[in-house]
């Protein structure tokens, strides 16, 4: 295609091109990756009449600055609308300011980018993972059927690094549908994660198993699109030694032997030697992925 | 009730069952008989060393459903049978690995199994081996061979970079890495055959259960 492209100048800590991933190859060591804030990317691509599984970018914690390069001149003959003047944007997921050339503009609404402007996303306020969706989605080489990058085993769009352009693809519904901006909060109290059962709970003293649900636990710095890391009391065995490796799935909460449990998300490694303890529930695995390093939150039993 | 076949079901979320098995060959046979009877709503069937992994869309196949299903299949399953005692219902894929046995353990590998390097290649190259699991990273297929008596060691301390395609030993399996990564397993060949082709419309050359001789090439 002969559209704009978009040309960043900063990607903040790290912004990566994600869709709803890839399901269904973990028989061949494939983890599904796709965006860590499902929901998010679900919105912001009703909003601008994508298809839904049109890829954008996930921008992890905001410090994101792009300019829209305007498409090259249109040979002789072509259509006026070869050559666009902007492109149809939408962000989601995190809070945070963010402009195009100066002027604010707000979450959750179709907002026009023109182009050869500049579009800047602050510190992210709210939640962690900002979702940036053009119209049309972005461009990437497809792996096993998603755009998605793994930063894990390096499939996909690398990380984008400053100086990188993306195209635009044309991954579209049907027109922008007229709506008003969505109310769609990131509520500010104490976080509950639901957790359903896991394979090797068996594995832990029944005060172990006891505290997952009765402490409140802290989001670690040391949290990334693989798994996040929580602390809070040591969860102490009742078996030492480690398992053959065993599938894993979004969610599963492993317990390395230092005791500290972390969360596998969407680049976690496919199989796995470290206990799980209990899974997220489907349902939470949004909401978790907004926790911010330094958050609190519990866990309690999903209704199955 | 889930002890009839050997196979224990173990919760795994609100989406997955973990199937627990007593052996590789349990594992094996399990695998091969879900596989073969596979309904609509399977997202992911992954077998390991001692468990496989049912992922399920509930929207399609519930986990109560998915649990019927595994017992259903391992009732009928034998568990404890020698390696290979159950082959698939569908017929497996095979592919030929072109390899050069020029790998830097290979002479230390044969001396530790008391054979000549050249005897190591030809009971490797006669073997029939086939994929038990995949993992580690995407494309690396665990494989074994009922041909294929020995336990190699790892090394005792892991290679920081492993190149691309190098075929390796550890413990009863062979594998290739498919890419450059840090690895700990006894390198004593290079495979001609490209193991993880990101574009292709299948990245993977290889998948549980596929069959795979090795084919030694001019070093």
């Amino acid at each position: 295609m002969s559209g704009a492209s978009i040309l960043i100048e900063a990607p903040g800590l790290l912004a990566t091109v994600q869709d709803l991933g890839r399901p269904g190859h973990a028989d061949q060591g494939i983890a599904p990756s796709g965006a860590l804030d499902r929901g998010a990317l679900a919105l912001a691509n009703r909003l601008l009449g994508n298809a839904r599984g049109a890829a954008a970018l996930e921008i992890t914690m905001g410090g994101f600055s792009a300019v829209l390069v305007p498409a090259r001149r249109a040979a002789p003959g072509a259509t006026p609308h070869a050559a666009p003047r902007g492109l149809w944007i939408a962000l989601t997921g995190a809070r945070g300011d963010a402009e195009i050339d100066g002027r604010p503009f707000g979450p959750n609404q179709a907002v026009f980018w023109p182009a050869g402007t500049r579009l800047r996303i602050g510190m992210a306020e709210a939640g962690v993972r900002f979702c940036l969706a053009v119209r049309g989605g972005i461009d990437a080489p497809i792996v096993a059927g998603s755009r998605s990058s793994d930063v894990l085993a390096g499939l996909g769009h690398p990380p984008l690094a400053p100086g990188d352009t993306v195209a635009i693809a044309g991954d579209l519904a049907g027109p922008i549908p007229a709506s008003d901006p969505v109310p769609r909060g990131l509520e500010r109290a104490l976080l509950e994660v639901a957790l359903a059962p896991g394979p090797r709970a068996e594995w832990f003293t029944p005060a172990a198993r006891a505290a997952l649900f009765d402490a409140t636990w802290l989001v670690s710095n040391d949290s990334n699109r693989v798994g996040m890391r929580l602390h809070g009391p040591v969860l102490e065995r009742v078996r030492a030694g480690e398992l053959p490796s065993e599938g894993m799935v979004v969610g599963a909460v492993q317990v390395p032997p230092s005791g500290m449990p972390t969360v596998l998300l969407s680049d976690g490694p496919v199989t796995g030697g470290y206990p799980v303890i209990a899974v997220v529930a489907a349902a939470s695995l949004d909401r978790l992925a907004q926790a911010r390093p330094g958050e609190r939150l519990r866990f309690r039993r999903a209704t199955l | 009730m889930n002890e009839g076949a050997g196979a224990r079901l173990l919760p795994m979320g609100e989406r997955a069952v973990l199937v627990e098995l007593a052996s590789l060959a349990g594992v094996l046979a399990l695998a091969g008989a879900l596989q073969a009877a596979r309904p609509p709503g399977v997202v992911d069937l992954v077998p390991a060393a001692r468990t496989v992994l049912v992922q399920v869309d509930p929207a399609v196949l519930t986990l109560a459903q998915a649990r019927a299903w595994i017992e259903r299949v391992a009732a009928g399953e034998r568990p404890g049978g020698a390696g290979g005692a159950h082959p698939p219902a569908a017929p497996a894929r095979s592919h030929v690995i072109d390899v050069r046995y020029d790998g830097p353990d290979l002479a230390a590998v044969a001396a530790a199994l008391g054979l000549a390097p050249g005897e190591l290649v030809a009971r490797h190259t006669a073997a029939d081996w086939r994929v038990a699991f995949t993992g580690f990273a995407p494309g690396f297929g665990y494989l074994i061979s009922p041909q294929w008596p020995f336990d190699v060691p790892r090394l005792p301390a892991p290679r920081t970079a492993v190149p691309e395609g190098a075929l390796g030993l550890a413990a009863e399996f062979s594998g290739v890495y498919p890419r450059r990564t840090p690895g700990g397993w006894q390198l004593i060949g290079t495979a001609a055959t490209r193991m993880f082709d990101p574009l292709a419309a299948e990245p993977a050359l290889l998948a549980p259960g596929d069959l795979v001789r090795f084919r030694a090439v001019g070093t």
